[in-house]
Formats: structure tokens, C-alpha cells, sequence
């Protein structure tokens, strides 16, 4: 009786905040990783605010007075329009990822529900397959239709990293998916297609959400296919960042603003989508 | 008459249904796999015939079979071909290694939940998602050797300044480092998955029995974490086997002047579109996926024997 009263009365007193030298630890390990993560980021917004000068001179690393000049050299109309890099960029991650959301949803479904691990695994090859063995023949058939240049290359090879990673994604969400409202808006007249479209559809909105917004990062930070495929007038963004460094010298804080130009509106949608981007990375990877 | 017509259009518009419901699963999933069909079969297929073949210079160009002419030109060469099979297993390698070390401590450090938690994961995700090529070029100025960051900040510790991605020697350790920082997040977030999917007896069984934190780890934490371990080891090697980004962007074409970071991706990169030498750069392609089927085939075994 009197042991256990002594037990109950400790309880209380050991769930409270006690200082803990291991607590420190944790605490501080946190800390340095977040400065390893957000330090590099910090220089280069930084640096995207100095002039030259400022840069090569260490005595301002910390304390400088920023400026907006490097912003304004990235947009100068005479260096290239970066507003139409940008809108190229927007207008191949948005209609790639939309075509691959049109075509890799049902077929996930489909995949999901009749276990067509052949197909399946035939499309996620094209998650393996090192995209340069594409590009030859792709260029090749390309140049022979006379359409290299245009967004519709672009898109196409876009679409190719976007569907592999909406049908993984989608997949691992529909087995997830109980099959008895299905089946019971079955019993109540509605065919198997329409069920999938009223019922099921409606129900996986997060995980469409999840699957849009990886898509759209990886198709807007591609870099490979489009430095192949796109022309002077649809180049996307992480191009125009590379041609920054095609000249003699370089310009830095020109080169760090057209960086952070290119990563903030991403950056921007992570931080509004965490939970979405973790839950679509982890995906299909803690089922064993 | 207008009767029957009606009847007729509602059993052309329900003979289709019932046919599009009846074979739902390829109405469903065909579209995707025509598309990949398309797009991923045919150019393989293609690549193999060109590999064939010493197709080059100009796309438009005829051209001629020659044997294995291409594969035995590759794999006697010790020049470009053989150090680049090598610095892609030990950049693979080694930015696996590290990625697991230390994406196993942050995830375990944001096991337990703390106040601020989802703000430290916002923030660790920040580089997963940042385009690559900016990520290149940010760490190109953080390691420049005379105005970079890193020489200043090492150099408070008196450690004098170093060469990184401007000597052969260091830059594809540097590089290395690159891809650790940018993809350690990844492999962090899917084992934090992992921990907290974690059934509870076991681990409070193993307290209970005395067990301290290290040998809970090594004897309870790992061998149960061992699919999705494996699971990130497979998603994260076949990525960085496949690297192009920050290389491409930090060190330009080839590699660098001295090849130096030259892995088979950049390799064949450079000899389908510098040097225009298709069917040699094909002939690499295929012995390169070859290379990336075996990797993943000894994972899948791995993973299915348990």
C-alpha cells in the first residue's frame, strides 16, 4: 500500500522539465545542424546583396550595406528577359506536371487495385534509367520532327521524371485506400470507372497534393534536359543560371541573385507545404 | 422513331461504358504506359542500336554497324573510361556513407518531439528542395579559395586555406560534400519515418531488461529500421549514381580541365552532346545502366533476405 502511494507520488515529479545535461546536448547538436542547413543559404542571399567589392573583402563578411544592383544586372534587359526564363520555367513544371497528373493518377489507381506489378514496375524504370540515354535518342527523333526548341520537348521530357514519381506516390496512397466505399457505391448502381471518379478520386485530394507539388519542384529544378532541349526562347531557369558563368570572369553577386531568383518561389512553396513534401519523399519507403 | 433512335444512342453510349468498364484496368493505365512506351522503350531500344554503330558528329549524318567496335574501345580504355567507373562508385559510395551516418543522428535527434519541432524540420528540408545548380554555384562562391567562406571560417581555427574544387585532388571529395549537404535531409526525413512507425514494446521491453541508449540502438533500433534503411540506401544511390547537376554546374564540361570530377554520367553527357560521338556515348550508356541493374538487383536481394 504505502510503496505504492510513494510511486504515484513520484510520477508527477519526474514528467516535469528537470534539467538534463543530455537535454543540452540534443539542444545543441539541433542547433549546429540548423546552422549547417541555413548558414550556406544565409551567405548566398548575402552575397546576392553586396557589390563585388564587398565580397572579396572579408572585413564585411557579417556587417555590409546591402544593395539591390546584383537584382538589378540579373534583370537587365540587355543581359537576356529573365522574366520569360521565369515564365518558361513556370509554363513546362505546371502543364508537364498537369499532363502527368492526368495520365499517372488513374493508372496508379488501376495499378493499385489489380496488382499489375509488370506495368508498374516497367514505368518506375524510368526512375532508374539515367536520363543522358534518353536524351541521344530523344535529340535524335526530335531533330528529325524539326521540333527541338520548343516547349513541347520540354515538356515531354519533364513529364518523363513527373509520372514515375506521381504513379509511386499515388500508388503507395491508393493501397492505403479502403476498397468497401467503392465497392459499395458499386452495389448502389454506379459503375466500377464512375466509382473510381466519385468516390475514390475525391477522397485521394492530399495525396494529389503531395504528388503536384514534388512534381512541380523537381520539373522546375531540372536542369539536364533542358540545357539540351530548350532554345533561346523557352531556356528555363536553372539554364540561364548556368549561363551566367560563361564569361571570363565572374560575377558573383550577379551569379548568387540569379541563384536565389531561381530557388525562392521553391523554397517559398516548402515552407507553406512541409507536411505534404515529407509525407510524398517518405512514400512506399517505411512499408519495407 | 424518335423512340427507337434514343435507344439506340443510350446502348452505343452503354455497350462503351460496359466495354471501358469491363477492361478498366487498361483503359486506366494504358495511356501511361503507351506514353512510357514512347518515351522510355524505343529510345532504349534506339540507344542499344546506335551503340552498335559509329554514329557521330551530326545527327543527320548516315551511318554504319561496326560490331562491338564501341564496347571494346571502352572497356580498354583506361584513360576516361575506367576513372570515371570509379569516381562515380566512390562519390556514390561515399556520399552514402555519410548521408546514412548523418541522417540516422538528425533523425534521431528529432525523434522525440520538442518545442519547435516542425520548424527545425521546415528548415532541414530547405536544401532537398533548392534547385541544384543554384546549390552549385552557392557552394562554388562558399569554397572559392581566396574569397570563399569556408577558407575564412577554417581559418579562425588556424587551419590554413585549401585549394577544394579548384585542385584535382580535393574536388571530388569537395563535391562530395555537396551532395552530403543537399541529400542528407532525404535520407533524415524517411528514417524519422521510419522511427516513429516504430512499434514501442520492443524498445521499452529492452529498458526494462536495462539496456542502455547505444546498445538499444545497435540491437533493437537498427535491426527493425533494416527495410527502410535499405529503402533509402536503393532511392538515394540510384540518385546519386546518376548525378549531373552540381557537377555540370560547379566544374563545366568533362568534368573539369583534368576530368577530375568526371563520373560516367558527366562522361556520357559530354560525348552525346560536346564531342558528338553517339555511338560511343551510347555504348557507355548501356554498360552504365547495366552497372546501375546489378546495383539494384544485390539491394532488392538484400532487402527480400531478412
Amino acid at each position: 500500500m504505502t510503496s505504492s502511494a510513494v510511486k504515484s507520488d513520484q510520477t508527477p515529479l519526474r514528467s516535469k522539465p528537470k534539467f538534463k545535461w543530455s537535454n543540452v546536448g540534443r539542444a545543441s547538436a539541433i542547433t549546429v545542424i540548423i546552422l549547417l542547413f541555413i548558414g550556406p543559404i544565409a551567405w548566398m542571399v548575402s552575397a546576392s546583396l553586396k557589390f563585388n567589392v564587398q565580397i572579396y573583402d572579408s572585413s564585411q563578411s557579417f556587417i555590409f550595406t546591402p544593395t539591390l544592383a546584383n537584382y538589378e544586372t540579373v534583370f537587365d534587359p540587355r543581359r537576356g528577359n529573365y522574366l520569360m526564363f521565369i515564365r518558361n520555367s513556370f509554363i513546362v513544371a505546371f502543364v508537364a506536371t498537369l499532363l502527368s497528373l492526368v495520365f499517372a493518377v488513374p493508372a496508379a489507381y488501376a495499378m493499385s487495385r489489380f496488382v499489375m506489378r509488370k506495368s508498374a514496375t516497367t514505368v518506375l524504370l524510368a526512375r532508374i534509367i539515367p536520363g543522358v540515354s534518353l536524351l541521344v535518342p530523344w535529340y535524335f527523333i526530335f531533330s528529325q520532327l524539326q521540333i527541338t526548341g520548343g516547349f513541347l520537348p520540354l515538356i515531354l521530357s519533364h513529364m518523363f521524371v513527373s509520372m514515375p514519381l506521381i504513379l509511386y506516390i499515388m500508388m503507395s496512397f491508393f493501397e492505403q485506400l479502403p476498397e468497401e466505399l467503392e465497392e459499395s457505391a458499386q452495389v448502389d448502381g454506379l459503375t466500377a470507372i464512375a466509382a473510381f471518379l466519385k468516390i475514390s478520386l475525391p477522397l485521394s485530394v492530399p495525396g494529389i497534393a503531395t504528388a503536384t507539388i514534388l512534381s512541380f519542384i523537381f520539373s522546375w529544378n531540372n536542369f539536364m534536359f533542358a540545357l539540351v532541349l530548350s532554345g533561346p526562347t523557352t531556356k528555363t531557369l536553372p539554364v540561364a543560371v548556368f549561363d551566367f558563368i560563361g564569361y571570363a570572369s565572374i560575377d558573383w553577386g550577379a551569379l548568387m541573385a540569379a541563384s536565389v531568383v531561381v530557388t525562392t518561389p521553391i523554397m517559398l512553396i516548402a515552407l507553406f507545404t512541409q507536411r505534404y513534401i515529407v509525407s510524398g519523399l517518405t512514400a512506399g519507403a517505411t512499408k519495407g | 422513331m424518335s423512340l427507337v433512335e434514343r435507344h439506340e444512342q443510350v446502348s452505343t453510349r452503354e455497350r462503351f461504358s460496359r466495354w471501358a468498364n469491363r477492361h478498366r484496368k487498361w483503359v486506366l493505365a494504358g495511356p501511361s504506359m503507351i506514353f512510357v512506351g514512347l518515351l522510355l522503350v524505343i529510345p532504349l531500344a534506339w540507344t542499344l542500336f546506335l551503340s552498335f554503330t559509329d554514329a557521330r558528329r551530326s545527327v543527320r549524318r548516315p551511318f554504319d554497324f561496326n560490331g562491338v567496335d564501341n564496347y571494346t574501345e571502352i572497356l580498354t580504355d583506361t584513360e576516361r573510361f575506367w576513372p570515371a567507373v570509379g569516381r562515380t562508385i566512390s562519390f556514390t559510395g561515399g556520399a552514402l556513407f555519410f548521408q546514412l551516418i548523418f541522417g540516422m543522428i538528425i533523425a534521431l535527434l528529432l525523434w522525440k518531439p520538442f518545442r519547435g519541432q516542425g520548424v527545425v524540420r521546415t528548415i532541414v528540408l530547405l536544401p532537398l528542395v533548392a534547385t541544384p545548380v543554384a546549390v552549385g554555384m552557392m557552394w562554388r562562391l562558399l569554397f572559392e579559395p581566396n574569397i570563399g567562406f569556408v577558407n575564412e571560417f577554417i581559418g579562425w581555427f588556424g587551419v590554413p586555406p585549401q585549394p577544394w574544387l579548384t585542385d584535382p585532388s580535393t574536388s571530388l571529395a569537395t563535391l562530395t560534400f555537396v551532395d552530403v549537404w543537399q541529400w542528407t535531409p532525404m535520407v533524415a526525413l524517411i528514417l524519422l519515418a521510419g522511427l516513429t512507425s516504430l512499434p514501442e514494446e520492443p524498445l521499452e521491453a529492452a529498458r526494462v531488461d536495462g539496456a542502455n541508449a547505444w546498445q538499444r540502438f545497435w540491437l533493437i533500433i537498427v535491426p527493425l529500421m533494416r527495410p527502410v534503411i535499405l529503402a533509402a540506401v536503393l532511392l538515394r544511390g540510384i540518385d546519386a549514381l546518376k548525378t549531373f547537376d552540381i557537377l555540370y554546374a560547379t566544374k563545366g564540361k568533362g568534368g573539369g580541365s583534368f576530368n577530375d570530377v568526371e563520373t560516367l554520367n558527366i562522361y556520357a553527357y559530354g560525348l552525346s552532346f560536346d564531342y558528338n560521338e553517339y555511338g560511343v556515348a551510347s555504348a557507355v550508356l548501356i554498360l552504365f545502366f547495366l552497372i546501375i541493374l546489378g546495383i539494384i538487383w544485390v539491394l532488392q536481394m538484400q532487402r527480400k533476405a531478412k
